[in-house]
């Protein structure tokens, strides 16, 4: 589905991630887990095409992806990035008003029933701004879903969420995945999230510019003899005792 | 062919209900179609059966109208039964159909027809009002802050504003004035000549240029460029939590946002003015030595003999002011934003508007003072 060919990705030149290789098969759940400001946002944007590579290739699907039409895949942003002028049944409208002939009364039933799914239902006359985080969070997974896109971008879905809210959208996203077959690309570094969703998933490392290990997340945090991956998924410091006190 | 893969069959049970068979591919780009069905089904008679055994894919938009269907049915009688789902589709049927919307917390926005913006604005004026004197309170408030405290003052922005305000802005303020001195100087110059009194266009034009012109255009262009910079940047930093962010670090947004503002405006209003009257003038010798028979020397020699330190200093006061409301306005204003990117545009324009509208005010009253004072 997403084949990534000796990507480099950064800002300006400057390189974050350098001679990154994977790919995402049809209909898995794939996990992009690191550290805080490792880029895997960057990676994200570069991979929906938002960024230019600094070098190496994206392939999503077996075509180049058309230029004009509906979108090819929905997207949620860290921030949510929900349009502050509209209300919130507005954000999740617009795509199916702008790429479907449907009729309005049928758009405002799929909103109502979209924002049930991310348990924002009675909300829909609420402006963004008189929301939570996470409800911002969740009304953007609305708007990404909404057109029935066959691939998602998800960027950090499960952050700021209560664990029961969490619980719910891996819920949600895994029912998505088996019944749909909707392939999803999740960043994320929440634990809970990782293991109930599973899937396969890459960790990336800043000072390794790179890759440190793939794989099931579950088997990487069994099996790895690596001092980073298995710190990154049994929450251990990295700073030694004697960095974390000097004397 | 997308037409032909869907089906739908409505078939009357013998107790009286209705059961649906639904076929093809359920998907977003039919959900119209599906949902008329559901609901001509419906009205025809009590829906009790869907049968979905030739369903060949169901996305979530599908799963949303039978979930609507099975809910408005099951509000008249028993919910209808779904049978013979794809078991992949049974999962998300199920998903959604676990719990209803529930209905909105609170009503849609009304539409704002003109009575209503009328009424609105009105009750909002004595708001307004307050607010505009308590921003006014706690800023005297904290000017005291500038002696008493200097430190909590963010002195480090001045030169940066001023330097934005003032030397960014030279070029476009010092264009508009050349076009300014030779305009009037042109309407100077045609009309008394008519009169046969030459020799009084370099006096016109350094009065009304030093006395009006000057100070005004400048303020005009500055409120258009450094008032709806400073209004943006204050409102976006509003909506984007860094106000509070700086509240919470107990720094005061006045000292800390419009007091620097407030001094790089007041600091360069009047240079830029003074800038602006001399290349007008200038602009009004090149036009009238070049339409009148009069050199350059005998107008430099009757501008300086019309011209008074008071008509300068006059025009430099007014800049002053004029540099203080600007920034004072668009800083109000940049502050109060509410909500988001439109906010921004909604307050940026509500203070050039404002800040337009206190420059005309205030030169009105300039005038009718200097009229009093003899000036
Ligand atoms: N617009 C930008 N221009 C330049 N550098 C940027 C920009 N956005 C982010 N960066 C830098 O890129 C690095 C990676 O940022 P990114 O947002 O991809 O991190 P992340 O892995 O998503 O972190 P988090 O988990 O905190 O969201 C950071 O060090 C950041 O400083
Ligand atoms: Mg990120």
């Amino acid at each position: 589905m997403i084949r990534i060919e000796d990507l480099s990705i950064g800002y300006d030149g400057r390189p974050l991630m350098e001679h990154l290789e994977f790919q995402v098969a049809p209909s898995e759940v794939f996990l992009i887990l690191g550290g805080s400001g490792c880029g895997k946002s960057t990676l994200m944007k570069t991979m929906i095409g938002l960024l230019r590579p600094l070098a190496g290739r994206v392939a999503i699907g077996e075509r180049p992806l058309a230029e004009d039409g509906p979108p090819p895949f929905g997207v949620l942003f860290q921030s949510g990035a929900l349009f502050g002028s509209m209300s919130l049944a507005q954000n999740v409208a617009l795509p199916l008003q702008k790429w479907t002939d449907l009729a309005p009364d049928t758009i405002e039933s799929l909103v109502r029933w979209k924002l049930r799914l991310v348990g924002l239902d009675g909300f829909e006359h609420h402006l963004p701004a008189e929301l939570s985080g996470g409800m911002r969070k969740r009304a953007g997974i609305a708007r990404a879903l909404a057109l029935e896109s066959p691939l998602l971008f998800l960027d950090e879905p499960s952050a700021g969420l209560d664990p029961r809210s969490a619980a719910d959208l891996d819920e949600l996203i895994l029912t998505l995945n088996e019944s749909l077959g909707v392939t999803i690309v999740i960043v994320t570094h929440e634990l809970s999230s990782i293991f109930a969703v599973g899937g396969s998933c890459i960790l990336l490392d800043r000072e390794a510019r790179g890759i440190i290990a793939r794989g099931d997340p579950r088997a990487l945090r069994e099996e790895s003899d690596d001092e980073r991956v298995t710190g990154f998924f049994r929450r251990r410091s990295t700073a030694k005792p004697d960095e974390r006190t000097p004397s | 062919m997308p037409e032909e893969s869907y089906r739908v069959e409505a078939l009357d049970l013998a107790d009286g209900g209705v059961e649906l068979r639904l076929a093809g591919d359920l998907v977003l780009e039919r959900a119209d179609a599906l949902r008329r069905s559901l609901t001509q089904a419906a009205a025809a008679g009590t829906l009790t059966r869907l049968d979905l055994s030739g369903v060949r894919s169901l996305d979530g938009a599908a799963a949303a109208i039978l979930a609507e269907a099975c809910l408005a049915a099951e509000a008249s009688g028993p919910r209808p039964a779904l049978v013979g789902a794809p078991k992949k589709a049974a999962l998300l049927l199920e998903l959604t159909a676990q719990r209803p919307p529930r209905p909105p917390v609170h009503g849609a926005l009304p539409d704002a027809s003109l009575l209503r913006t009328i009424g609105q604005t009105t009750s909002k004026l004595g708001e307004i009002g307050r607010s505009v004197l308590t921003y006014l309170g706690c800023l005297a408030h904290s000017t005291r802050a500038v002696f008493s405290q200097p430190r909590s003052v963010h002195w480090v922005d001045v030169p940066r504003l001023a330097e934005r305000a003032g030397a960014d802005g030279a070029p476009i303020v010092l264009l508009i004035a050349l076009l300014i001195g030779v305009i009037t100087a042109y309407q100077a110059a045609t009309q008394m000549h008519q009169l046969g009194a030459d020799a009084y266009v370099p006096d016109l034009v350094a009065l009304s240029i030093t006395r009006e012109l000057g100070p005004l255009i400048t303020a005009i262009v500055v409120a258009g460029r450094s008032g709806a910079a400073i209004a943006a940047e204050l409102g976006t930093m509003r909506v984007s939590e860094e106000i509070d962010a700086l509240e919470t670090l107990r720094l005061d947004p006045l000292r800390f946002l419009v007091l620097p503002r407030v001094i790089a405006l007041t600091l360069m209003l009047p240079l830029l003015t003074l800038l602006a009257e001399a290349v007008a003038i200038g602009g009004g010798l090149v036009i009238t030595t070049a339409e009148l028979e009069l050199t350059p020397g005998v107008y430099l020699r009757s501008t300086r003999d019309a011209l008074d330190t008071w008509d300068v200093a006059g025009g430099g006061i007014k800049a002053v002011v004029f540099g203080a409301l600007i920034a004072l306005i668009s800083c109000e204003r940049g502050l109060a934003t509410r909500g988001g990117a439109e906010g921004v545009g909604r307050s940026t324009t509500a203070a050039v508007v404002a800040s337009l509208f206190s420059l005309i005010a205030a030169d009105a009253v300039f005038t009718l003072l200097y009229s009093r004072l003899g000036i």
